[in-house]
């Protein structure tokens, strides 16, 4: 009885032994050396693992981040500027403080505006339907509404209108790491610096038609009657295929050509309503229900 | 027994309406839209300018590169615009507009040439005249033709097969060409025979259309080089591969053509397209559209313009039928719904077929119940329901391993699917992005 208790113990110890030194073998003879330093930025990084930076995940950025010289070009849009700072600090490099961005969506053609003639029987994917035919609006550049956008957002910052049957970006919740623009197979998610208090003035229509036929297929079109560009005193308005475009950068946001836009196809976010009284569906546009919403998610 | 391919196919509901309509000539627009993309290859390249009169037959717009084809003005008249137009997907495509001349003579004669049954073009001039008239496969692939006849040297070609199988339910528009121009097509195969140096030709033809067999065959009687075959009736036979396998037995490899066999397929339609060209050098300007479904009063087989917009030929059945939710562009199991009835007929156009409401909706998708239906009937063979998961899933190397490029988009596991699932169109998607 006690032979069979000690020869199983001396089996046990004999077996743990000798698998210790094969493992201390084989951990000596194919040993990778990984920089400490990767696994330090690892764990600075948000772990979100979204490929906004460009690389395919957080692990694969920090080495890139440790092997590369020059980072001032990288940069986390999850993590922000303060990530980087920290990074910055931890290698001894430079960063680039960036401002934050922020998606936006390039099109206000709810159900209500922009009517459907046609019905779309196929597959709920914006790719398949874009790929078929060009909507079932009579507008071919705007948003299809099967939502693969908010399918392709990790951080639960998009969801879609009912009412509107548009998406909605969550400011607040946006990181800007660009999963819905690639998703997008019409291109009207656009990247925009977030700016103080997310404040931001837009053209919220990609549609490149003759004033009357964009008109005519949406109410809330871009018609490109550069009323907006006469008004701009900082220059920051372009117009290309009757499509206005503002320049985030040279734009002041002095709100003027929202005020003259005549289809309000200009849309500013979250400034606050005009001491000035000017027309009431100006302060009832999107920027304010937007406002709610995420007052209403926050509670 | 009659010959068929083996593999899989589906029997659709054949509704013919139009099989004993004769050919009209519809009226000429007063304005017509000339896509310049209207075969597969590159867009051709606009040579006439704003404003500048041109011919009939006249060409608008040359070929730019070896797979291309000549476009040439179906009416004479006035260029007054090169503007982007929209097509019946919806989006905007390149389009020349030419406002037809009321007061030229040539826009509204209806010419009957007179049967021309004697060679006299060299073998080189022909495949030069057919080049040049721009002529591309007319069952609905527009593969222009030329390329399909410059065949290699080392490459041997015993066959000739003509495709008069039409093995889309409501399309009448071979048949009718076959009936109304059956001595034409039989030149047109022997200048084919002529220019390829073969010897043999064999015009398929499904056994719903027993009139047209028995008139080819009458016609034929003398020629030993030509026979018609007589298949039963199955859909996708009009699958080049399938039609092949069905006539001559002989299976094409995976991303083979039927030229690797030794065969060369070519439509009716294409066929008599090539006898205007090479005997009267007339140029690809119109062709046979029809005009079908259950709802209409008149249903009817057009000879229509290049260009002419979708709505003149819905006037001319006496507009739209009350209740008609879908416009199809081609027939009813590979067409595509019309978005805008303005949109141009293009070469392509073998068809347009109204659908009313009770037909229309395609039901809601469900989960797969793994019955293998689709895999049955695939004509060629791939596992419909794998593919449409791995598309789901953005797997684009399995499923090009899977060989979704070799499906030849017939939609038969679409309709099949006791799911309604929309099988066809992720297979679609999935060809388009494993492509890259």
């Amino acid at each position: 009885m006690s032979d069979s208790i000690l020869n199983s113990i001396i089996l046990l110890a004999s077996l743990g032994t000798i698998a210790a030194v094969v493992l201390y073998i084989v951990s000596k003879k194919f040993y990778v050396y990984e920089d400490p330093l990767i696994a330090e930025v690892d764990d600075l990084l948000p772990a979100a693992n979204c490929a906004g930076c460009g690389s395919p995940g957080c692990k694969a950025f920090a080495e890139k981040l440790v092997a590369t010289d020059d980072i001032s070009d990288l940069f986390c849009p999850v993590g922000g500027n303060e990530v980087m700072k920290s990074i910055a600090n931890l290698l001894g490099k430079e960063v680039n403080e960036k401002e934050p961005m922020v998606a936006v969506l390039l099109c206000n053609g709810s159900c209500e505006v922009r009517p459907k003639t046609t019905q779309f029987q196929g597959p709920d994917s914006c790719a398949i339907s874009a790929m078929i035919f060009s909507g079932e609006t009579d507008c071919q550049y705007g948003c299809l509404g099967k939502g693969e956008c908010v399918d392709a957002c990790d951080f639960e910052a998009m969801y879609m209108d009912k009412e509107t049957g548009l998406p909605v970006i969550i400011t607040d919740q946006c990181t800007a790491c660009g999963a819905c623009v690639a998703a997008c197979p019409k291109d009207i998610i656009e990247m925009r610096p977030k700016n103080k208090r997310d404040l931001k003035i837009y053209v919220a229509c990609m549609n490149q038609e003759k004033g009357g036929i964009a008109k005519k297929a949406c109410s809330v079109a871009c018609i490109g009657c550069s009323k907006c560009l006469k008004v701009c005193p900082s220059e920051a308005i372009t117009i290309d295929n009757f499509l206005a475009y503002i320049d985030a950068d040279a734009c002041t946001l002095c709100r003027k050509c929202v005020e003259v836009c005549p289809t309000h196809a200009i849309i500013e976010t979250n400034f606050p309503p005009k001491k000035v009284k000017v027309k009431t569906h100006f302060n009832a546009s999107p920027s304010q229900s937007k406002v709610e919403l995420k007052t209403e998610n926050d509670a | 027994m009659l010959k068929t391919f083996p593999k899989g196919g589906i029997h659709p509901e054949e509704n013919k309406l139009t099989s004993t309509k004769e050919i009209k000539k519809l009226p000429t627009p007063k304005i017509v839209y000339v896509p310049i993309s209207q075969h597969i290859g590159i867009p051709s390249e606009i040579i006439v300018a704003k404003k500048e009169k041109v011919q009939i037959g006249q060409v608008i717009a040359k070929s730019a590169g070896f797979v291309s084809s000549n476009i040439h003005a179906p009416v004479a008249g006035t260029v007054t615009k090169l503007d982007k137009i929209i097509d019946s997907s919806g989006y905007k495509k390149q389009c020349i507009v030419i406002k037809t001349d009321e007061k030229d003579p040539s826009n509204y004669e209806d010419i009957v040439y007179p049967l021309k049954t004697e060679i006299i073009l060299s073998p080189k001039e022909i495949l030069q005249r057919i080049t040049d008239s721009g002529i591309v496969g007319l069952g609905g692939a527009t593969f222009p033709s030329h390329v399909k006849l410059n065949v290699n040297k080392d490459k041997k070609i015993d066959h000739l097969l003509i495709n008069g199988v039409e093995c889309e339910p409501y399309l009448t528009a071979d048949h009718r060409l076959m009936l109304e121009r059956a001595k034409e097509i039989v030149i047109g195969v022997k200048i084919l025979l002529h220019a390829l140096h073969i010897e043999k030709a064999i015009i398929g033809i499904e056994n719903n259309k027993k009139n047209a067999i028995q008139n080819f065959k009458k016609l034929t009687k003398n020629d030993k080089g030509i026979q018609v075959a007589s298949l039963a009736v199955k859909y996708p036979q009009g699958g080049e591969k399938q039609l092949v396998r069905a006539v001559l037995k002989r299976e094409v490899p995976k991303n083979r053509l039927p030229l690797d066999v030794g065969v060369i397929v070519h439509n009716v339609g294409t066929i008599y397209a090539i006898y205007q060209a090479v005997q009267h050098n007339k140029p690809l300007i119109e062709r046979v559209v029809t005009v079908t479904g259950k709802k209409l009063e008149d249903p009817s087989n057009y000879w229509v313009k290049i260009g002419t917009p979708i709505q003149n030929l819905l006037d001319e059945v006496g507009g739209i039928p009350e209740n008609t939710s879908k416009i199809l562009n081609g027939g009813p199991m590979m067409g595509k719904a019309v978005k805008d009835t303005h949109a141009p007929v293009t070469k392509a156009t073998s068809g347009i077929v109204l659908i009313a409401d009770d037909e229309a909706s395609r039901g809601k998708a469900i989960n797969c119940i793994r019955c293998g239906e689709c895999v049955y009937v695939c004509p060629m063979g791939l596992e419909p329901h794998l593919l449409m998961n791995l598309t789901e899933k953005h797997l684009w190397e399995r499923a090009k391993s899977e060989d979704i490029m070799t499906c030849i988009e017939c939609g038969s596991c679409s309709y099949v699917c006791p799911s309604h699932r929309p099988l066809l169109d992720y297979i679609l998607f999935g060809k388009k992005l494993s492509k890259n």
